[in-house]
């Protein structure tokens, strides 16, 4: 490892025009002639739209264009769409229903967008929004995914009867049927998994211009993935063709998946901007993000594990019910079913698990991948029933974990994973040390003569990164392969550029990536550039999410490094008339090994671009690409230990400690590792005791402000204990796993373990307020 | 529209707005500071913290009139040409961002509570007063770390009261 090279805690390349104010999000953006877009919403979460009146509106100050759904589908703009195709088990595809851009019939939730006015200000245009009269005949409402499944329900799509979109299936239901036959003991468990708001703290927002000069479009996005907004806006919404249509995402505030869709904002800033004549700006205000960001989380599940007289594993039986909202998100059909049965063997050795997902359509925000998607909701499954299965026995969470672990890789999962490498141990023995465990019924004894209930809980997390082997999801529905792709320039003077299809906001890629450069030739990183998020830049990218963007993002400028590393020692024997095989490349030589013979890394690079002196046949330049497609998913995992006290009076929850101890495979940069666990960890722990999405019975949001909704606060949480054990993952050039998602996957069971351990009481949903715990604590005493 | 005055980074503007404009939009879209940021409509989220006359102030929480003879700070305007400020350079030391999004008002926030307290920063306090501040992305962690190394670099006679 040179001092920036690979495992370098190098501090950000970024950061300056951040921590300077100099960022540029898209609402810092302005083009000449921009006006401003506000979308008229409706206030009902299900209704017949009877009219729109726009007179009022029309004459009010600045208005340029009130424009409809009507107009929209009349200029061919197609519905929204979900990218995954899934089957219920009876082999029927799922049921889609329409999801129009701009609502022309129906409204399904509420904040879903009805008409869209353009102004010159942004205050005229939100002025005239108000102004719109829409008519509106009022449906019954539901918004509880298991009451949108009974008879009489309201209905929401034609297209799907009983508002169920698909009845799904995975494992081997026979086979969980003799184990449950044969079980000692079964532990059930009913598990809540709250809604949540992801809540980047950028909100989303659009610029679409229309150049009618070079017929054109540019559309400025908050996108975790440009490109894929690109494919999808012009293949399937037919707002502008591929070869005509630039998208960028500069500067982006964070994502947590909720800026991986394709929205209507954005394809109604773009078609408006031709309809009207103007380039069109959006942004988001937050009740709007609320209102219209996807949601994520949302499943009812019973649970049941089957033991035998040993306390050994027979048997995993899983029946959920996933709310997805009103519409289907781009890739909401993956979250509930392959992002979440496939996890479902956590980190433990089980012969036979069957999953059954029932998805259903509600009177509610779309719901969609939020950081970790599917995998948050099947660790929580597992690892509140191990901790739950282990007290009923009496025996140590730790010890009944460690003894169903898997111990030797690859092991194949009933449920479709094949691990290909990890050492649970490893973190089970990082985590408990870390967290003093032989030392807890101390500080429990300390914290009861102080009044205070201390609890300690246990997570054993697995998850799956580096979405994903291309043929492998086309095989399971996805809409897309996904692979990344890199492209390697390298300038005369041996600056590099270093152009990618993954995109950062917030993870840090400027520094991580460029560090690949220093490892590889001994390069400064300050002499490398990272230049990702604009379709016209990067040829073709997947973008940002799954945590892929080390193990494929990464993985795809290795090989393109490896393609200039190749050529460059060409040159180079071929100038120092040396054995190519003899050329080594470090810090910034070109040289002979053992020899005094050299050439600088600029002269081997100018000398690829004079190309006065090269290999026959050899064409000039130094510029790579490449595209890596994974062969497994790779398998973060890791141990998390949370300690709690609960204030018996009120219920509330202190966390006194967290310790994270994580297998992420090999590390680039651990400071921003462990920035990125306790991000996770922040989010994990405002799931398990804070945040929630609430509707009311008419399907009002009654959280849609950071007045009701509990985002984590700087008091909320502890200072985080993490540290990394190193498994490298097979599957890949760099041995590396993937670490954005882990510390939300992770974390929320150990929470509800701990403050379940507090309590007494194992009954608690979350998140668990104040009042929760409170009452749960009071029912059993 | 009401004609405004300020001082904003040392620098006298002037500017013609409606009277509900607020002071974070004054300077985002007439003076092109996009550096103070938006990230919610509540006064929650502390994005778009400013000083105003010497003071950390919500931008979104006050008109534009209303800061017309005011000075104004911005996190365009702490440091000393390329010199970072040393909130700004503790928070690159200690990974204090992410997205860079609540940065700026983070910055601002902190610059402020360290005017206040100095060295006699604690780890309590400086998450108490992080309260009108949020971020999505770090966890606090390595934002509170940032906020006491700066303080504990501070002048210790501020401390004293």
């Amino acid at each position: 490892m040179g001092v920036e090279g690979i495992g370098a805690k190098v501090l950000r390349k970024e950061d300056r025009r951040f921590i300077t104010g100099r960022g540029r999000y898209v609402d810092d953006m302005s083009v000449p002639g921009m006006k401003f877009a506000a979308f008229v919403r409706s206030p009902h979460a299900h209704a017949k739209i009877t009219g729109i009146d726009t007179g009022a509106a029309d004459a009010m100050p600045g208005v340029i264009a009130i424009l409809n759904g009507k107009q929209l589908q009349g200029d061919g703009i197609g519905n929204l769409i979900c990218g995954w195709a899934v089957s219920s088990k009876d082999g029927t595809p799922m049921k889609m229903g329409a999801w129009p851009a701009l609502a022309s019939d129906i409204v399904r939730h509420v904040g879903q967008a009805v008409a869209v006015v353009v102004a010159e200000t942004r205050a005229q245009a939100r002025d005239a929004a108000d102004a719109v009269m829409v008519d509106y005949e009022e449906l019954a409402v539901v918004t509880k995914a298991v009451d949108a499944l009974k008879d009489g329900a309201p209905q929401l799509h034609p297209e799907a009867p009983g508002n169920l979109i698909f009845d799904w299936e995975l494992g081997d239901k026979a086979a969980t049927d003799e184990a449950f036959s044969k079980a000692a003991k079964v532990t059930k468990l009913h598990i809540h998994n709250n809604r949540l708001s992801p809540n980047p703290m950028e909100p989303r927002a659009a610029l679409g211009h229309y150049d009618p000069a070079e017929d054109h479009y540019t559309c400025w996005t908050t996108s975790q993935n440009p490109h894929v907004a690109r494919l999808v806006m012009s293949a399937f919404y037919n707002v502008a063709p591929e070869h005509k249509l630039r998208v960028i995402a500069p500067d982006v505030g964070g994502g947590f998946g909720s800026k991986i869709y394709i929205y209507p904002e954005e394809i109604v800033c773009l078609w408006a901007s031709k309809r009207a004549g103007v380039p069109v700006k959006w942004t988001s205000d937050r009740t709007e993000a609320f209102l219209t960001d996807a949601h994520g989380r949302d499943h009812e599940t019973d649970v049941e594990l089957a033991l035998d007289a040993d306390n050994k594993i027979l048997g995993l039986r899983v029946d959920t019910v996933a709310n997805l909202g009103a519409y289907m998100s781009l890739f909401s059909s993956s979250v509930p079913t392959y992002l979440y049965a496939t996890l479902l063997s956590g980190q433990y050795d089980i012969a036979a698990i069957h999953a059954n997902v029932k998805a259903v359509y509600t009177n509610t925000v779309p719901v969609d991948a939020y950081r970790g998607a599917g995998r948050p909701e099947a660790t929580y499954v597992i690892e509140r029933t191990m901790e739950t299965a282990a007290r009923e026995l009496g025996i140590s969470p730790a010890e009944f974990r460690r003894k169903n672990f898997i111990r030797s890789f690859p092991h194949q999962t009933p449920v479709i994973m094949a691990y290909d490498a990890g050492d649970f141990e490893a973190t089970l023995e990082a985590g408990t040390k870390a967290a003093d465990l032989a030392g807890f019924e101390g500080r429990r004894a300390e914290a009861k003569a102080r009044g205070k209930l201390r609890g300690l809980g246990m997570s054993c997390y697995i998850e799956a990164c580096g979405i994903a082997p291309s043929k492998a999801v086309g095989s399971l529905g996805a809409g897309v392969g996904l692979w990344e792709s890199a492209e390697v320039r390298v300038n005369p003077v041996g600056t590099i550029e270093i152009l990618t299809g993954s995109h950062s906001h917030g993870q840090g890629h400027e520094t991580t990536f460029a560090q690949l450069v220093a490892e590889r030739f001994g390069l400064p990183v300050d002499n490398v550039q990272v230049v990702h998020g604009d379709t016209d830049k990067v040829q073709f990218g997947m973008g940002t999410y799954g945590s892929r963007s080390g193990a494929v993002g990464m993985s795809a400028i290795v090989k393109a490094l490896d393609k200039v590393e190749a050529k460059a020692k060409k040159i180079a024997a071929h100038v120092l008339e040396a054995d190519e095989g003899d050329i080594v490349i470090e810090n910034g030589e070109v040289k002979v090994a053992g020899t005094d013979k050299k050439l600088g890394w600029h002269e081997v690079c100018l000398g690829a671009y004079t190309a006065h002196n090269l290999p026959d046949g050899m064409e000039p330049g130094l510029k790579e690409g490449a595209f890596y497609d994974p062969t497994n998913f790779t398998f973060p995992a890791g141990c998390y230990i949370c300690e709690v006290e609960v204030d018996p009076d009120t219920g509330v929850t202190e966390i006194i400690q967290f310790v994270a101890a994580d297998d992420f495979g090999r590390v680039i940069n651990p400071m921003i590792v462990e920035g990125q666990v306790h991000g996770g960890l922040a989010q994990g722990i405002g799931q398990a005791i804070l945040e929630g999405v609430h509707y009311d019975d008419a399907g009002q949001l009654i959280t849609a402000s950071y007045m009701d909704y509990a985002m984590p606060r700087a008091w909320d949480l502890p200072m985080f204990k993490v540290s990394t054990t190193e498994t490298l993952c097979p599957g890949n050039p760099l041995g590396m796993k993937g670490c954005g998602e882990a510390g939300a996957i992770g974390s929320p069971p150990a929470v509800i373990n701990a403050i379940t351990d507090a309590i007494g009481n194992n009954e608690l949903t979350m998140p668990a307020t104040p009042e929760k715990v409170w009452k749960a604590l009071n029912a059993v005493q | 529209m009401t004609d405004v005055t300020m001082t904003v980074n040392g620098r006298e503007v002037k500017g013609a707005v409606e009277d509900r404009t607020l002071l974070v939009h004054f300077l985002r879209e007439n003076l092109g500071l996009t550096g103070t940021h938006v990230g919610c409509d509540t006064s929650q989220c502390g994005a778009c913290v400013i000083h105003v006359d010497g003071k950390a102030v919500k931008s979104c929480t006050m008109l534009a009139v209303q800061a017309s003879g005011s000075a104004v700070t911005t996190i365009e305007g702490i440091a000393d040409g390329s010199e970072l400020h040393p909130v700004q350079a503790a928070f690159r030391e200690h990974h204090g961002l992410q997205c860079g999004y609540c940065t700026p008002g983070m910055i601002m926030t902190a610059v402020d509570m360290i005017e206040r307290h100095g060295s006699a920063l604690n780890e309590a306090t400086v998450r108490e007063e992080l309260d009108g501040n949020i971020c999505r992305c770090t966890g606090y962690h390595n934002i509170v770390k940032a906020i006491l190394a700066a303080a504990n670099a501070a002048p210790a006679t501020i401390a004293a009261e």
